[in-house]
């Protein structure tokens, strides 16, 4: 296994830079629609009805691992980055989407009436009363998730859905262990890397 | 702080200083970088996208009906395999990273070196994905449940001992001091300071990571690391979307089970 | 009074059926001055100022204002009506997380855009006149500071300013000063009675301290068990007549 081979490091090269670009986006769009999700799952705010139906979605989207709804994309839209980060959209959807709405529950209601009593409209209300309250904790959760997107990132290939993964399975496949240990080292450094951007950018946003 | 009273003239007013505009400003800029350069040049398909609802429909289609005939003879002593797996996993887990958790808080091990060191057994835990852990044991100790556990174990080692040693730094100094001061030897400040205050973190912890070792465990088969993952992987390989079907419905019973069962004892314990 | 700022008809309320918490309650309340509303603890004082402002859905009855009923709006109507009515808390009820200035500024959310509101873009006058009452609670350069960084008093300063900063027509106050001390409670109601004065804004105010009632209200309402007992100006509150809102009289002495 030892010492790594980084011949191929062009080629590792370009499956990490898919992989971070599938993270990116998974990242980029789950939290786009991990928002609106979380919020109206939030029985504090929310009809019955409507929270239920975005709680049934959250339950849903957590359901399954990643790599398993990435297997279930392969197979329905083919091989490819494009699975890859629809997977990793949903579990975003999930993970965020579950946190954001426990978060938005526990949010004090006597700051609310403060803001409502002004005559605020419903999104007046929610952009000075309920997001000053759950947002540090919002871009705790993307942080994370984000975090979470760059090692699952690194997996979907396995299965066939684009990035590190797929040269990684081949090259065990192939017992090339040496080559193996060069693109885990390689994985480790994005996702430390990750880390580290993700904890800037929370102390940045006060999270 | 509290500047003098402001004068007559007209006063401006900003949510943020300049400096913490231009950060925000250029965290905006490289969020919206990173997902134009990324979304440039992901090899993106149309027609797979455009047909993607429809191929979804046809997969949940042939899935149906659900062959539940399939379950005891195919499925359920792998479900019973995958439990194991994320229970042992999550218990060698929690054995191995309580002491590193330990060398890894500061207040509890006051050598920097020794926590840095820590820090990086538990940064690397973290960092391989439990499905690499998985190939790595496969290459050792050959493909089954045993290259299964110890995958989980070392990945959630990382996890627990993070989050361990968090907790451990958030213990109240108080007591611990008080210990120390009457001279109370390392071994009993560890078990009447620290583990009172921690306790409940503690379960807590390990709790959260048994659900997601149940979670987990259910994928390692898929790269021949034993459980469910192998009944999945076969149904697939053979397009026996029927049996595919009530793989799933049995892995998403489970998690669904783990994460009730987790939510009352963590009601209990906590 | 023909044209009292506030005319409440009739005004029932029942949280549980049956159960009448306001029963029957007509009061008007004058353009001018501050009304306050005593009584023993439950008898509905906080219930009753809620109702104004529909914090709390009334049962049975009418409260007319700027010659709407508000008890039959909804929606954008009662929105509208709100941002006539100001209201300070006994727990301030600010957003710990946001600044001074943005606490002030929420006065105005019902006259500004969601996404401007979003982007802190107010309108100029609207910041000026929020320094401005800043200045005029004694906050001048703390609009930076945020709300949980303040002490109760200066808490309660900046609900007063927010409260303000809607322009009302009317000043509700449910025992603003309950959670403060003694020589900060005469500051803050000198300070509302003063800038309400200065803004003629009529205020009504519930208060469990019946000497802080007697000084700085010019009319004094008894409730006890949802219906008004007594009415009247603060030399006209009696020991007899306390004995009758709060019953017994051992505690007079
Ligand atoms: N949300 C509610 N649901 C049910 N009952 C309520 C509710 N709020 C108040 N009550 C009841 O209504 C009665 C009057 O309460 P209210 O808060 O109006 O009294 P109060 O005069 O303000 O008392 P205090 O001086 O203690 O603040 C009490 O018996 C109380 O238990
Ligand atoms: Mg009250």
């Amino acid at each position: 296994m030892l010492p790594p081979n980084f011949e191929h490091w062009d080629a590792i090269l370009k499956g990490l830079k898919e992989s971070l670009e599938i993270a990116v986006l998974a990242s980029f769009f789950g939290i786009l629609i991990a928002l609106p999700v979380g919020l109206l799952a939030a029985r504090n705010l929310m009809p019955a009805w409507v929270s239920w139906s975005a709680r049934a979605l959250i339950a849903a989207a957590r359901a399954f691992h990643p790599v398993i709804v990435a297997i279930l994309f392969v197979k329905a839209i083919g091989f490819g980055a494009i699975a890859g980060i629809m997977a990793l959209v949903v579990a975003s959807v999930g993970f965020i989407g579950k946190l954001f709405a426990e978060a938005v529950e526990e949010i004090s209601l006597k700051q609310l009436e403060g803001v409502r009593a002004t005559g605020a409209s419903f999104a007046g209300v929610i952009a000075f009363g309920v997001l000053p309250q759950v947002l540090p904790r919002f871009i705790g959760f993307s942080t994370y998730q984000f975090d979470s997107n760059v090692r699952n990132s690194t997996m979907v290939g396995v299965v066939g859905a684009g990035g590190i993964g797929a040269p990684l399975f081949v090259a065990f496949q192939r017992f090339e262990y040496d080559v193996v240990c060069a693109i885990i080292l390689a994985i480790i450094a994005v996702v430390f890397l990750a880390e580290v951007i993700s904890a800037r950018v929370q102390r940045i946003f006060g999270a | 702080m509290p500047s003098a009273p402001g004068s007559a003239a007209a006063r401006a007013w900003n949510r943020f200083t300049p400096a913490e505009r231009l950060a925000r400003f250029a965290v905006y800029l490289a969020v919206v970088a990173a997902v134009v350069v990324s979304a440039a040049t992901v090899e993106f398909i149309p027609e797979f996208v455009y047909d993607a609802p429809e191929q979804m429909r046809d997969l949940l289609v042939r899935m149906w009906p659900v062959d539940f005939a399939h379950y005891p003879r195919g499925v359920h002593a792998a479900l019973v395999e995958t439990l194991h797996i994320a229970s042992l996993g999550t218990l060698l887990a929690v054995a191995l990273a309580v002491p590193v958790g330990l060398l890894a808080a500061r207040n509890v091990t006051p050598v920097p070196a020794l926590n840095y060191l820590a820090k990086l057994v538990l940064v690397s835990s973290r960092s391989v994905n439990s499905l690499v852990w998985a190939l790595l044991f496969i290459a050792v100790f050959g493909p089954g449940a045993l290259a299964g556990t110890l995958a989980i174990a070392f990945r959630s080692i990382g996890f627990v001992g993070k989050l361990f040693a968090e907790a451990c730094e958030e213990a109240h100094p108080g007591t611990i001091e008080a210990l120390a001061a009457v001279g109370a030897p390392w071994a009993s400040i560890l078990t009447h300071g620290y583990w009172p205050q921690v306790k409940p973190a503690f379960w807590a912890i390990v709790l959260l990571r048994w659900d997601i070792n149940v979670r987990e465990s259910a994928v390692l088969g898929l790269v021949g690391a034993g459980g469910i993952g192998v009944a999945l992987n076969t149904a697939i390989n053979l397009f026996q979307w029927n049996r595919v079907a009530v793989v799933l419905l049995a892995i998403f019973a489970v998690v669904i089970a783990a994460e009730i069962l987790v939510t009352q004892l963590r009601k209990r314990l906590i | 009074m023909a044209q009292a700022a506030l005319a409440i008809r009739n005004l029932s309320k029942a949280y549980a059926p049956g159960q009448f918490v306001l029963r029957d309650l007509s009061l008007e309340v004058a353009p001018r001055g501050v009304t306050a509303i005593i009584g023993p603890s439950g008898s509905g004082k906080s219930t009753l100022i809620r109702c104004i402002n529909r914090l709390v859905e009334p049962t049975a009855g009418a409260i007319l204002f700027e010659g709407r009923d508000l008890t039959r709006l909804k929606g954008a109507e009662l929105r509208r009506a709100r941002a006539r009515i100001g209201m300070v808390f006994q727990e301030y009820n600010l957003v710990e997380r946001l600044t001074v200035m943005e606490n002030v500024l929420t006065g105005r959310l019902a006259y500004v855009s969601p996404l401007k509101a979003w982007l802190r873009r107010f309108p100029p006058e609207d910041i000026e006149r929020a320094f401005r009452l800043l200045d005029e609670v004694g906050l001048s350069g703390y609009e930076r500071q945020r709300a949980d960084s303040l002490s109760g008093g200066q808490r309660q300063r900046v609900g007063i300013a927010r409260a303000i900063m809607q322009q009302p027509r009317l000043l509700l106050a449910d025992e603003p000063t309950s959670s403060l001390d003694p020589k900060t409670s005469v500051e803050i109601m000198t300070l509302l009675r003063d800038l309400a004065a200065g803004h003629a804004i009529p205020v009504l105010v519930n208060m469990h301290d019946v000497e802080l009632a007697r000084r700085f209200a010019d009319r004094i309402v008894g409730l006890a068990g949802g219906a008004i007992v007594f009415d009247g100006p603060p030399h006209a509150l009696s020991d007899a007549r306390l004995a009758g809102i709060y019953g017994g009289e051992s505690w007079l002495h």
